[in-house]
């Protein structure tokens, strides 16, 4: 399994989870865990997803959500999960 | 599983408190490249620069958006060229014929820096290490990003006084060859004591005698986390602050550990080390200055300066080398004056003085660094503040270096500028009295007693 964790940070809007996973569905990525919240005001919402089955290459994923969030006006990081687990947990 | 705050936590790291990697650079040796003609060995250490290096940017840069972490540098040191060109330089000009490859070559990779402009003459020094240090002023004003160092001394040799000796007149000479920019060629060179055959940053780093053909190192950085962090340890105790710092280091060099991995794995290239540093950048929030600051200093400079960043960068290790299988290079906290913006304040207002910056030295992990100095400052004085800090490097063991740059035209009170990451830093002033007798005695300084371990 290739875990990616994607990240939204902005205003909440309608259809915000929908849109992102319109686009994970279209390219075969699983999403294995949703959960949001709101840290200084802002809405933040976390996806742990599997890309193992992904069509597209993982940099065109981060390009093409990053696209995604200017359109929508938030912030979309779409990043491996190693970098977060290598940090957090010994 | 990871939870929201953990993943936020490590974003706020990279987007609000300037979390990157300071450098992927990959070390290549060269010293299969000699040869009894100059322009042999600069087409063979083109050939293969180029053929090793090839994707070591567009590594880098997919390992960025990967982990959506910024990679601010992609580098390359190679082995001494005083080495490599000893057997076919006959005179100043061939190294720089070689200097110029380095630079060809680096350009075509399209790296930042390419360091091993270098020569070891830390007990005397061979005929072609001294043409190499001879060739300093026309290699670093006729190219742009070859970096060049030399280590004048060791715990275990004592110090080359010939070589401090010759360095003072050099780095003059530097500075004239580039005196329309600021003498920025001096920017482009340290000396040394003590210095690691593993460092990936610049000027200093190069490939050692002792490392394997490629090697990938990684040098952290990160003062604007652990600042952040010190926000939390406000009022409390040393054993908290101690805590918060060591935490947070622990955190930066994991990632440190994570890309180098990567990039050694990508690039089929050994891992060498981690470079634990705490290097900051002229913008505002990534300055070891402020750390210290935040630390219970009014302004850097201040007295305790010294425990302090004693204190910051024993923490900084000791939360560091936990995080990574291989720990080396220079690791602990950089002092560089015109790359940080606390120091620069401080510089400027006189409460950092070189004086004070000396005796920071000897508990931080290089030396002094990126110091701007009257033009018309002497030879031997430059001289005499390296060999003080050699000194220091060779009594306590440690590695010690001197990068200052006396800017040609310029005197106290005014500013040099270096542009980018270099920064920018107030001319500070330097004791005038002579040590001209001291510094042109010939000869060198023993190795001191506690070397002797045999």
């Amino acid at each position: 399994m290739n875990k990616a964790i994607i990240t939204v940070v902005g205003q909440d809007t309608v259809g915000i989870i929908a849109r992102v996973c319109t686009y994970l569905s279209d390219h075969k990525v699983n999403v294995l865990d949703i959960s949001q919240t709101i840290i200084d005001g802002f809405f933040n919402m976390m996806m742990i997803v599997d890309y193992s089955k992904s069509d597209v290459e993982f940099g065109a994923m981060v390009e093409a959500l990053d696209e995604l969030g200017e359109d929508i006006g938030v912030r979309i990081r779409c990043q491996r999960e190693e970098i977060f687990t290598k940090m957090h947990r010994v | 599983m990871l939870n929201i705050m953990e993943v936020h936590e490590t974003n706020q790291m990279i987007e609000q408190e300037k979390l990157d990697v300071r450098t992927i650079t990959m070390g290549i040796s060269l010293l299969d490249c000699a040869d009894g003609s100059v322009d042999e060995v600069c087409r063979k250490v083109y050939d293969k620069i180029t053929r090793y290096a090839k994707d070591l940017v567009s590594t880098g840069e997919a390992i960025e958006r990967d982990y959506g972490i910024p990679i601010v540098n992609k580098r390359i040191t190679v082995t001494p060229i005083s080495l490599v060109g000893a057997s076919s330089c006959r005179s100043t000009k061939d190294f720089v014929k070689i200097a110029h490859a380095l630079d060809r070559a680096a350009k075509e990779c399209g790296v930042d820096l390419i360091g091993g402009y270098s020569a070891l003459v830390s007990k005397a020094m061979t005929p072609a290490e001294e043409l190499l240090i001879r060739s300093l002023p026309q290699a670093l004003s006729e190219t742009d990003i070859v970096c060049s160092s030399v280590n004048v001394g060791s715990t275990k040799t004592g110090i080359d006084m010939n070589a401090v000796e010759l360095l003072g007149h050099v780095i003059k000479d530097i500075a004239a060859a580039t005196a329309d920019n600021d003498s920025y060629g001096c920017v482009k060179f340290v000396a040394f004591c003590n210095v690691p055959d593993d460092n990936p940053f610049m000027a200093g780093g190069f490939h050692g005698v002792t490392e394997g053909d490629a090697v990938i190192n990684v040098g952290v950085s990160g003062p604007g986390v652990v600042s952040r962090a010190l926000d939390a340890a406000k009022g409390k105790d040393f054993e908290f602050l101690c805590e918060t710092i060591k935490r947070t280091a622990f955190k930066i060099t994991r990632v440190g550990q994570l890309v180098a991995q990567e990039a050694s794995r990508r690039l089929g290239i050994p891992f060498g080390i981690i470079d634990l540093s705490l290097a900051p950048t002229p913008a505002v929030g990534d300055s070891v200055g402020e750390v210290l600051e935040k630390i219970g200093l009014e302004q850097v400079g201040a007295p305790g300066t010294t425990a302090a960043l004693a204190m910051l960068n024993d923490q900084v290790k000791k939360g560091g080398i936990m995080a990574s299988s291989y720990v080396g290079g220079l690791s602990g906290a950089f002092i560089p004056v015109s790359e940080d913006k606390n120091m620069i304040d401080a510089a400027a207002s006189g409460c950092l003085t070189i004086e004070k910056l000396e005796a920071m030295t000897c508990v931080c992990s290089v030396g002094l660094d990126m110091i701007a100095i009257p033009g018309d400052t002497s030879a031997a004085t430059i001289s005499g503040l390296i060999a003080d800090e050699a000194a220091i490097g060779m009594v306590n063991q440690k590695t010690t270096a001197v990068r200052v740059i006396p800017v040609v035209g310029k005197g106290v009170g005014e500013e040099a500028n270096f542009g980018g990451l270099m920064g920018y830093a107030p001319i500070m002033p330097v004791n005038k009295a002579s040590c001209a007798a001291f510094v042109t005695r010939g000869g060198r300084i023993p190795a001191p007693i506690h070397s002797f371990k045999n």
